[in-house]
């Protein structure tokens, strides 16, 4: 397509059962009641022209270029601020206006630098449009006077400037911040010829500010006064294509905005129903990995990991890879194979991954990184609800009145969904977060949570069984509810149980370290104050009872009947662009796509007629037994598409152990990542920009990756995997991931209605879209259960096996930060290191003092495990006793140091605590040391020709 | 006893722990149901049930799983969904 601005109405839609209708230029409209005059004339193809009025943020009323004429009334009132009236009969365009809107934008003009031509936004400027519109031919008043012109501008941020001189103060920017991120970082400072807009700071340097870098203000700004530096490095855009963000599970859309095969920018799309419009730093702005130096672009093979790589053709690769796996499976048989897919490529080239490693291997051992996230996501909510994803879509939430947010720091790990949910607590929801820090969310501007209870790590059922205790002995319970939607057998052993009184918060409090009045208060609003909604994160599910955890969760939404309609249900913020995508599509070692177990033979007898093999009727190995099984020598080589488990699993001696003893090891990535210092293949893979297919988001939410530029290496990562599926002899045609789309809809009865065509005609769809959802079905369990009725789920408390003692008194958990994502293999590949360009030890100033360290000073973190060093950083965000750090840098290497315990069911991995020693240090640890060198060695590549 | 030993009969006890609030045998019985649907053949074979340090539950779910095969459906988690079930194949 070629470039076109995105419809902009003037003032934001407006949703309204009544309409009204009027006349504007002469032609009848019809539109909700509430809307401005602005907007209904847009709705009409009219153009009335504006400065500070933009779709994005509320009417402002204040460049008064928008001024109209009504019948009857008397001025010139401006159309974006006056709503519409039944039989009103309004003029856009009449002498006195054209008289008015000329004097204003002279007025406008005369501070502003005639530079168009020379300008980046030149012919992408609202202002200049609007000079255009109005007609404007000459500007009286000179430049001798006060103005604004030459003051220089604030380039701190990396991804975009501030040209204080382009700036009109119509306030877009700072109502953008407000409104739409809900950071309130941009004010106007000063008055009247002297006011300007500040991000303040002493020195108005946006990258010291509060300034997010979300670019909501960049998207607001009507003129150059804030611009993309891609922009002005690269010129304006030629064409757009609508794609989806590979970053979280928030699953964003965006305009990739190119001149030729030039990324200039990534603009949020209005349309998309997951973002509405917004984005956030590492999605508007972190996609500069994609054409990093550190990319490789051409295969590499290696006889041994103590060699260096060596270039080869993709057929010798290939060949080699493909020769290497047959051989194995002769001498070790099929069940020594297996392979990991990823959560950040796209359903397609799932599915593909796990075709071939049951259909090509002939194993079912194929893993997902939604092992070491949100597997017990999985068990807790088929268990109680029959599903295995997120009940709700995320609009839901502006209909919720109480929000309850347990393990989840959606500020930094999901930050658009955050504004969104920031926007509806500061209409007034109340808002309840259990988490053992202090997280943004529990007071930032205009937000205070009712109730924090800093629960001490690893009590998470506990609390919740308390909170379920008040609920259930203060007779709170929704009965009804319960009695016509849930089993009451169940219901009925469950309320026994957490009856008890040695479930009461009195009883637990010296468990969970929450005072007990105020796990009381938090239960009484949860059940009593409207519409409740809970979300989490790893902070439930990364402990050795993740799956109790998500299934208490259940229960308590059960209990209040919070389940069903808008504003309410179970809420999974999933953590990678596409991790419910891999997971629907059978990344999990016991199922196929659909979430059908492997051992059932008439779900096999489909696949293995549509495929034409054999499938092994057992589970496979879980990515944890496949290197416990790899160091037993029972398992021998594995494909590992875009997951770097060195550097995300836990317990990394482990991981390296059990890599090192596998005979073959094919990692597929963009870079030479952690766990590729241990392959003996490595794969060039491409980026979300490279490629088309799907990915699916945690709201279910299927939406379309569309391919903007060739891919580097030459190939899309399914049509690598074709290559090797067919060396291995397997056959496979595929011409265009919608042909793989078409067997994943012929093959799993969630997908029935899904199709390419229809993905890009609609944009996006839930699943399920079947028969009984034709359109898909964006809130779950309306009517009733998935599973019929609703499971209550007795949750014994089991407190970890990790314990704090003499030797490691602190518990460590563990995170992620805004600007980074994961591992950080594409954002610190980015600017995005500006912001945080290593992992810190958060400890709290008691814990420091007791130590001697003091913020900045280095730092020995030790655990049973292992140990690295990394700086402290003082801070009250985290309890006394409890230490938190993130996982983004190899450097840090944070999993050193974290366990091999797990969820009892799904063998996710207890990252949230890890019982840990901190002690002043001098240089890095042993292991990191061996490792740099490991790291440095491993990465050599001979450019020596191959004998 | 290999590390990997050591690690099975650990996960098998965690397992029977998790169904604490069943009786004895239905605890057991909802053990050897998980690690039916859950566990690879070489981790199943990977453990007698003779262990010493294997609890009476967890046992217990291995003389089931021994001597009586593929045990019914115990946890709403290991039921499976049938093959083309209109409406309710997203389960998982």
């Amino acid at each position: 397509m070629g470039y076109a601005k995105q419809p902009d109405f003037g003032t934001p839609e407006v949703r309204s059962d009544r309409t009204v209708t009027l006349s504007i230029d002469g032609r009848e409209v019809t539109v909700p009641e509430g809307t401005s005059v602005m907007r209904a004339a847009a709705e009409i193809g009219g153009d009335i022209p504006k400065l500070c009025a933009t779709d994005m943020v509320k009417s402002f009323g204040s460049c008064r270029l928008c001024l109209v004429e009504v019948e009857g009334m008397r001025g010139t009132p401006a159309s974006c601020t006056t709503p519409v009236t039944e039989g009103m009969v309004v003029k856009t365009q009449t002498p006195r206006l054209e008289k008015l809107r000329r004097g204003v934008m002279e007025l406008y003009i005369s501070d502003h630098p005639l530079d168009c031509l020379t300008c980046s936004a030149n012919n992408d400027c609202e202002l200049q449009d609007a000079a255009a519109d109005v007609g404007l031919r000459d500007v009286r008043y000179g430049y001798d006077g006060a103005h604004h012109l030459g003051q220089a501008p604030d380039v701190s941020n990396p991804y975009f400037l501030f040209a204080p001189d382009k700036c009109i103060v119509c306030s877009r920017c700072v109502r953008a911040c407000d409104e739409v991120q809900g950071t309130l970082a941009l004010t106007v400072d000063g008055r009247g010829f002297a006011s300007k807009i500040s991000a303040g700071t002493t020195e108005d340097d946006f990258l010291s500010s509060e300034c997010v870098s979300c670019g909501a203000c960049v998207q607001a700004c009507p003129t150059s006064a804030l611009m993309e530096k891609s922009v002005k490095e690269h010129g304006k855009p030629e064409r757009s294509v609508v794609t989806t963000c590979a970053y979280c599970g928030v699953g964003c859309t965006f305009r990739a905005e190119m001149r030729g095969e030039q990324l200039v920018r990534m603009v949020p799309w209005k349309e998309g129903k997951a973002n509405r419009g917004h984005s956030c730093v590492k999605g508007r702005f972190a996609w500069g990995y994609a054409n990093h130096k550190d990319r490789i672009t051409s295969p590499m093979i290696r006889d041994s990991i103590d060699e260096p790589w060596r270039e080869v053709s993709w057929a010798e690769a290939i060949s080699y890879a493909a020769g290497r796996l047959k051989d194995i499976r002769a001498e070790h048989g099929a069940r020594a194979l297996g392979g990991i897919t990823s959560s950040r490529c796209t359903n397609e080239e799932t599915f593909l991954v796990q075709k071939l490693v049951r259909g090509g291997f002939g194993s079912n051992n194929v893993d997902t990184c939604a092992r070491v996230c949100h597997s017990p996501t999985g068990y807790g909510l088929k268990t109680t609800f029959g599903t295995s994803a997120g009940t709700q879509d995320f609009d839901s939430v502006e209909h919720s009145d109480v929000i309850l947010v347990i393990g989840a720091n959606p500020t930094d790990a999901h930050p658009v969904f955050a504004s969104r949910m920031k926007r509806r607590l500061r209409q007034g929801a109340k808002l309840i977060v259990i988490d053992p820090r202090r997280i943004d969310l529990v007071r930032s501007p205009h937000i205070e949570a009712a109730h924090h209870l800093p629960l001490q790590p690893g009590t998470n059922v506990a609390v919740l069984t308390a909170m379920a205790h008040v609920i259930v002995t203060e007779g709170l319970v929704d009965a009804k509810f319960v009695q016509e939607r849930c089993e009451v057998d169940a219901f009925e052993d469950w309320a026994r149980f957490v009856s008890d009184e040695s479930h009461s918060p009195e009883r637990l409090e010296p468990v969970t370290r929450v005072p007990a009045e105020e796990l009381r208060a938090a239960a009484r609003l949860f059940a009593t104050g409207g519409n409740g909604a809970i979300y989490y994160g790893l902070g439930v599910t990364e402990h050795s009872q993740g799956s109790s955890t998500v299934m208490a969760i259940a229960n308590l939404a059960m209990a209040t009947g919070n389940i069903g309609r808008p504003g309410v249900g179970v809420n999974p913020l999933r953590g990678q662009n596409n991790v419910q995508g891999a997971c629907d599509m059978g990344s999990f070692p016991h199922e196929l796509s659909g979430y059908r177990h492997i051992s059932d033979a008439e779900t096999r007898a489909l696949f293995e007629q549509d495929w034409g093999v054999t499938l092994d009727a057992e589970p496979g190995l879980r990515i944890n037994n496949m290197l416990d099984a790899a160091c037993d020598g029972t398992f021998r080589a594995i494909y590992i598409q875009g997951e770097d488990i060195l550097q995300s699993d836990p317990d990394t001696k482990h991981v390296a152990a059990g890599l090192e003893a596998m005979d073959c090891v094919i990692v597929h990535d963009l870079f030479l990542n952690e766990t590729a210092n241990y392959a003996h293949v490595f794969l060039p893979g491409s980026t979300f920009l490279e490629k088309d297919g799907t990915f699916t988001n945690a709201e279910r939410r299927i939406q379309p990756v569309r391919r903007v530029m060739d891919p580097a290496n030459g190939y899309e990562d399914w049509q690598v995997t074709q290559l090797l599926a067919n060396a291995m002899g397997l056959g496979w045609d595929y011409g265009h991931p919608s042909e793989i789309l078409a067997e994943i809809a012929r093959l799993t009865p969630t997908f029935a209605g899904v199709t390419w065509e229809r993905l890009c005609a609609v944009g996006s769809l839930q699943w399920p879209v079947n028969e009984a959802n034709p359109d898909g079905a964006p809130v779950m369990h309306i009517d009733g259960f998935v599973r019929g009725k609703g499971h209550f789920v007795v949750t014994e408390y089991v407190p970890t096996d990790e314990k704090t003692g003499p030797r490691f008194p602190l518990l460590l958990t563990t995170g992620r930060i805004l600007s980074h994502y994961n591992v950080g293999a594409q954002t610190r590949r980015t600017a995005n290191t500006a912001w945080h360009p290593e992992d810190l030890l958060e400890m709290h100033p008691v814990d420091a003092e007791n130590r001697g360290l003091k913020d900045g000073d280095w730092a020995r973190l030790a655990s049973r495990k292992g140990e690295t060093t990394l700086r402290v950083k003082v801070t009250e965000r985290v309890a006394p006793g409890v230490v938190y750090t993130t996982f983004h840098h190899p450097e840090t290497q944070a999993n050193v140091v974290t366990t091999d315990y797990s969820d009892w069911a799904t063998n996710c991995p207890e990252y949230k605590v890890t019982a840990v020693q901190v002690a002043p240090s001098n240089g890095p640890t042993d292991w990191q040391e061996d490792y740099a060198d490991l790291s440095e060695r491993s990465r050599r590549i001979s450019h020596e020709p191959a004998e | 006893m290999s590390n990997t030993h050591a690690r099975l009969i650990y996960m098998a006890n965690q397992i029977a722990r998790n169904f604490s609030a069943l009786d004895h045998e239905a605890a057991a019985m909802a053990t050897a149901d998980h690690i039916q649907q859950f566990w690879d053949p070489r981790m199943k074979a990977g453990i007698s049930g003779d262990e010493p340090d294997l609890s009476p539950v967890a046992a217990r779910a291995f003389v089931i799983l021994r001597t009586e095969g593929e045990p019914p459906p115990q946890t709403r988690a290991t039921v499976f969904n049938p093959v083309d079930e209109g409406g309710r194949s997203d389960a998982g």
